[in-house]
Formats: structure tokens, sequence, C-alpha cells
């Protein structure tokens, strides 16, 4: 079974149309792959369905407008692919 | 509907968010200054206001689903086929199915038909943020009520 990151980046390079060499687990979707916020709802859909949650992308962007978190802590891949298993794990808990 | 005013959505026929299906009744006008350009001596429904059918069909679904809280809006058609003219007169029927209901984003797919026939389809996506003021709200209120949108879903769900 593929690990997460290794669907996550799957998904953002066919979603985004990357090169999958170029996205590791320390590129930010962001500032390093350069996926705007149109194709990051594309990914975001993929993911939600590839892994049965929904990403709560509308805290995520409450937190990092309101300070509580930085915008490595949710967009860089290894700290996204963490929070994906989170809520898996809390899905099926 | 009023073409020019982009009022596509006559009449809500069925409207439930527990399924995530909505439907309703479209009736293409006999007359319209759209058909004066589109096209001169051949009036069609332009393609791109079957889209606008298929997403407002869809954002009605969506804005039920989440009780007038927020606002869908277009921004991915995707794959849209128009797979039969549609004249004037014509009676449509309009369709969307909610198929993921994101944070801060929406998907639906949507259709038209007419007579039982598919003249159109698309997955459509909205991004869904808070109304970016009263003055939008209280008109789609207003329209809703025109359409024939339930009450019930105007406001959020007592606990």
């Amino acid at each position: 079974m593929a690990s997460t990151f290794e669907t996550v980046a799957g998904i953002i390079a066919e979603t985004c149309d990357l090169e999958r060499d170029t996205i590791t687990p320390e590129s930010h979707a962001i500032n390093d792959l350069g996926i705007d916020s149109l194709d990051f709802l594309d990914v975001a859909f993929a993911i939600d369905k590839s892994f049965g949650i929904k990403m709560p992308l509308e805290q995520w962007t409450q937190d990092v407008n309101e300070g509580r978190a930085t915008s490595d802590d949710y967009f860089v891949m290894k700290n996204l692919c963490a929070a994906i298993d989170k809520l898996v794990a809390a899905k099926t808990a | 509907m009023q073409l020019e005013y982009f009022q596509m959505v006559d009449r809500i026929t069925l409207l439930d968010p527990d399924a995530r299906i909505a439907r309703a009744d479209c009736l293409v006008p006999d007359a319209s200054p759209i058909f004066e350009g589109h096209f001169p001596g051949y009036p069609l429904l332009p393609g791109v206001l079957m889209i606008e059918t298929m997403a407002q069909i869809g954002g009605w679904l969506v804005l039920a689903t989440l009780r007038f809280a927020a606002m869908p809006f277009l921004i991915h058609v995707k794959e849209a086929k128009m797979r039969s003219v549609v004249l004037p007169g014509q009676k449509l029927e309009a369709e969307a199915r909610l198929i993921h209901d994101g944070s801060g984003f929406a998907v639906v797919e949507a259709s038209i038909t007419s007579g039982g026939k598919k003249v159109a389809d698309t997955e459509i996506r909205y991004r869904v943020v808070p109304f970016p003021n009263e003055t939008l709200r209280g008109q789609m209120l207003e329209t809703a009520r025109r359409i024939a949108v339930p009450e019930a879903f105007f406001h959020a769900q007592q606990p």
C-alpha cells in the first residue's frame, strides 16, 4: 500500500501537471511547488476522496491568518501528510 | 428564464439536501435580446447559459445544504458537454447532485434534460465563502422565495 506521501505527491503531480520527482517531503505546496489556490482545491478534493476525509482548509487558513500557525505547519508536504494521517486515524477511531 | 438578468431557474421542484439532490424547471423564453445576437435568424440558447443554468441549480443545492450561511461562487467547469441545441420556448429540467461538501469548496454533477433527453451535463466546483455583504444575502433569499426554495432551508437547523 502506498504511503500517504506517495499518494499525495502522486495527486499533486497529476492535478498540477508537475514532475513527480520535484515533490519532496520538504516541499512547500504553495511556495516551492507553486500550486495556486484554485489548483489546491482540486488537490484537496482528490485527497478528501482518496482518504475519505474532509481536510479542514477553512480552519487551517484561519489559523494562519490569525497567527496561531504558519503556512509551513500545514502546507509543507511532510506536515500536510501528518495532518492527513491524523484525520484518517480520527475517522477510524 | 430571464436570460438577460441571469435568472435561469424558474421553479425548484425538488430540493433534498439530505439526499444531496435538487431539480428545477426552466422555460426558455420565446424572445430575448440574447437571441438577437445568438444567432441572427437562428436563435439558440447559448452553451454558456446552459452551463450557467447547471451552475445555478447546483448553487441552490449548496446554499440549501449550508442553510444560506455561505455563498458558492463558480470556480471550475469540468468537461461540459452540450449534447443538443436548445431553442426558444423549450422546457428544460435542471438537476444537480452534490458529490462533495469540502471545507470551503463544493462539487456537484449537474445536467439539463428536455423531454426526457439529456441536452447538457458537467461537473461544477464552487468556492464557498461567507457572504461578502448583507445585500447579496438578502437578494439571494428574495430570489429563493421567488423560485420556491422551501423556507425551512433559509436558516440553521434547530438543535
